[in-house]
């Protein structure tokens, strides 16, 4: 009963899309006014009633109701709670449904408390958003239904695969998709902008708070998604230039790009065309990033059906969706006047520069991403990885670190530079310590390391710069919000170089009793111990690491064994030891056992890793993610809003 | 008794290649490293740019599939046997084609790739550029 009344809320909120768009479309071409009343009720209810269905799925998943397909395909009973609860999102329908009710949510969320904008332009905002939902709703209801039955209910599932079944998927998903689908906000605003042909202030100040909360998201999510990778592969790696992982970085660097053009255009009026240019390039590489990895053109743990007539289905829908807004910004462009003029030396020259080396990171990461998939369908086999990214998209970023710090010194319109280079020399002071320091205590590191922890001194110290001779109590959370994620990018940018500059690793055959060195510790191997978890079982190695300090740490590493369930494959995975300390992180992997002369195992793989610094990168993560935060909380004005309420409300209680 | 041994001896003679086979991994550098730090440092950075054939988008350096474990093992020999790093590419190159190489190389079908950034770079570049130096001129006709 649950599935079937899932499907038919599905039905409603597709039927209510249907209706904003008609009546939206039918308002903005000089239809009957009262029109307009219908499409805000009608976002709302659309939002809801998806948002419900998306819970009914999850109670599915939650009873592990084996009679509808998609549980049986993708749980289990005797998964842990979480899991099931997380595995309604950990495969390609429950995602997708994810991915609609987030849209529908936040189209809701625009209905409800939008009220800066013209009314014209926020029901063209909200048609834009329903002919989004709408086709995604055709996707959902027509090629991939997450309500679908069995004929016959098998007895039990086939389970989550195993690196899924983890506290990451728990987050890490949704999420992301927050992240991305906060970023079609953008793009309905756009487009409705383009139509009615408000593009200023106004349209970048309603903006902006959803490009800052979606950002916020995508920054929080990539984090995340970095850290689980690191911990669950087993091989300590924190970025792999992977094509997943790319399809998510670049709509995060559309939306870095946006949040620092949407800022010229609020506060300057400048950079009309291009703001607009960039909330389009921000969803529509969301779409593009969810077309390559839902499509099956790649394989991997993100990529749950390998089926082209739902990737056909989206690639049309994205080419309608993007070429459609694309070609709106043509047929309107020319009477968009690009705005206010501003010198080069100037704080919108310099977020110019921003823009242009942001976007030139996208178009890379996007031609390394793609060029392997084209030259494979050309006959031609390559891989694009690490060697190609770090070449190439490393000195770009590095270049975009030091235009960071002069930014924020700079003045609106024009500038003399004079504040710029009076604030400038204890920057550059720390940025060489550090670059003496490393060089002549610092070893053999390569060249991009050792820039980088460079330009991240002096961004450290630059970042901090705006605060210098200000009263802090009275600095607007805005400008805060900027100096702590500037802080933010030196912190994690020093965490990568460190930790690519100075890791050391060790890879043995161990006995039990046996005393490993890595690093400044001495790491002894106790011994293993067979444990079972709920649905698996495990073998667990002890591990103690002493410091020369004398203290000491027990580490449990364990390899998981996942029996096949339902005529899956069995899978094993590591999981990996941590221990934090102030200069880094030990990280300890269990792996085979080795046989020794008569036969039984008498030995273990064991690998670990002393990686300095390397929780600074997720740290430097948080930061900027919270940095973002404080910016939209000022921006959109909810302390202000607070304040006026309770302002209204004293006097009310006061009133006679 | 004497029959007793040689059955034995016979079976340990039948038993120890299958042991052995176990016992000895047959790439013994798979998880091991090299003894000289400077060798083992050039086979880490080369291994990191290697692609695991088999895995999802991951380099040799970080796959615990077996193909990833051989091929460790080769790049480790090879090092250790004196041969270098470029030269160990270029025979795995030789063997499983560019697709092994997470280094793209430049050739006219990879142009585009290490080109096309920079090309990309230029021309936004003129674009902003040009639109600031008419706005500074705009400017200066506007105050005259």
């Amino acid at each position: 009963m649950i599935a079937e009344l899932g499907l038919a809320l599905l039905w409603i909120a597709a039927a209510l899309a249907c209706l904003s768009l008609i009546a939206g479309a039918l308002f903005l071409r000089a239809g009957p006014k009262d029109l307009a009343s219908l499409v805000r009720p009608a976002s709302v209810a659309q939002g809801v009633l998806t948002a419900v269905a998306f819970a009914l799925l999850i109670a599915l998943f939650v009873r592990s109701d084996m009679s509808v397909e998609l549980v049986a395909r993708n749980s289990n009973s005797l998964k842990p709670m979480i899991f099931k609860v997380a595995g309604a999102w950990g495969n390609h329908e429950g995602s997708m449904l994810l991915w609609l009710t987030i849209l529908g949510l936040s189209g809701a969320l625009v209905a409800l408390f939008e009220k800066r904008l013209r009314e014209d332009t926020l029901i063209a905002t909200l048609t834009a958003q329903a002919a989004l939902s709408l086709g995604f709703f055709a996707f959902l209801l027509f090629s991939s239904n997450p309500f679908n039955r069995l004929p016959v209910a098998p007895p039990d599932g086939q389970g989550l695969n195993p690196l899924l079944q983890d506290i990451g998927l728990a987050f890490h998903p949704p999420t992301l998709y927050v992240g991305y689908v906060g970023l079609s906000v953008a793009f309905s605003f756009a487009v409705g902008a383009l139509v009615t042909r408000e593009i200023g202030p106004a349209f970048a100040r309603a903006m902006r708070p959803w490009v800052l909360g979606s950002w916020i998201f995508l920054t929080l999510g990539i984090t995340a998604g970095s850290y689980w990778a690191y911990y669950e592969l087993g091989w300590g790696g924190w970025w792999f230039w992977d094509p997943v992982e790319n399809v998510s970085l670049i709509p995060w660097l559309a939306g870095a790009a946006l949040l620092h053009s949407v800022a010229v255009t609020a506060t300057r009026n400048a950079l009309r065309a291009w703001t607009v240019m960039l909330a389009v390039i921000g969803f529509s590489m969301s779409m593009v990033g969810t077309f390559i990895v839902r499509s099956g053109l790649l394989t991997s743990v993100h990529s749950f059906a390998v089926d082209p007539e739902r990737g056909t289905f989206l690639l049309v829908l994205m080419a309608l969706y993007i070429g459609g807004a694309l070609t709106l910004f043509a047929i309107r462009a020319g009477t968009v006047a690009e705005g206010k003029k501003f010198a080069l030396v100037s704080r919108e020259g310099s977020l110019v520069i921003n823009n242009l080396l942001l976007t030139t990171i996208l178009a890379l990461v996007l031609l390394g991403t793609l060029y392997p998939i084209v030259a494979e369908a050309m006959g031609e086999k390559i891989s694009v990885g690490p060697p190609y990214y770090n070449r190439v998209a490393g000195p770009l970023a590095l270049i975009l670190c030091l235009v960071m710090v002069a930014g924020p010194l700079l003045a609106w319109r024009k500038d003399d530079g004079r504040k710029l280079w009076s604030r400038l020399p204890p920057a550059i002071f720390a940025g060489a310590a550090v670059l003496f320091a490393l060089v002549l205590f610092g070893g053999k590191i390569g060249i991009l390391p050792l820039l980088g922890m460079s330009v991240a001194g002096v961004v450290a110290v630059a970042s901090l710069a705006p605060l210098w001779n200000r009263n802090l109590r009275r600095t607007p959370l805005p400008t805060w919000g900027m100096v702590l994620a500037h802080f933010g990018v030196a912190v994690a940018l020093a965490g990568m170089a460190a930790e690519s500059a100075f890791i050391k690793e060790r890879l043995v055959a161990a006995a039990p009793g046996e005393t490993v060195r890595v690093a400044d510790f001495a790491v002894r191997f106790d011994g293993v111990r067979p444990v079972a978890g709920p649905n698996y079982t495990a073998l667990e190695g002890s591990l103690t690491a002493t410091t020369p300090g004398g203290a000491s740490f027990v580490l449990k590493p364990e390899s998981r064994m996942f029996p096949g369930l339902m005529g899956t494959a069995p899978t094993e995975t590591n999981e990996a030891a941590l221990l934090t300390r102030p200069g880094g992180q030990l990280y300890a992997v269990l792996g085979q056992p080795v046989p020794g002369t008569n036969g039984t195992p008498d030995r273990y793989q064991l690998r670990l890793w002393w990686k300095p610094l390397v929780w600074w990168i997720w740290l430097g993560g948080g930061l900027i993610a919270l940095g973002a935060a404080l910016a939209l909380i000022g921006r959109a004005q909810l302390l202000a809003i607070w304040r006026v309420r309770r302002a209204r409300k004293a006097e009310e209680r006061f009133a006679p | 008794m004497r029959l007793r041994l040689a059955l034995a001896l016979l079976l340990c003679a039948a038993a120890a290649p299958a042991a052995a086979q176990d016992r000895l991994p047959s790439a013994p550098y798979a998880y091991q490293q090299l003894q000289d730090p400077a060798k083992e440092a050039q086979a880490k950075a080369l291994m990191e740019t290697l692609r695991c054939l088999v895995c999802q988008g991951q380099s040799i350096a970080d796959s615990d599939a077996p193909l990833a474990g051989d091929m460790r093992h080769e790049v480790r020999s090879k090092l250790a046997a004196g041969e270098s790093p470029d030269a160990i590419r270029e025979w795995l190159v030789a063997r499983y084609g560019n697709w092994v190489s997470y280094d793209p190389p430049f050739d006219g079908a990879t142009a585009l790739l290490w080109l096309g950034p920079l090309a990309f770079l230029a021309i936004g570049g003129w674009l902003a550029f040009g639109r600031l130096r008419g706005a500074k001129d705009e400017e200066e006709g506007g105050a005259t």
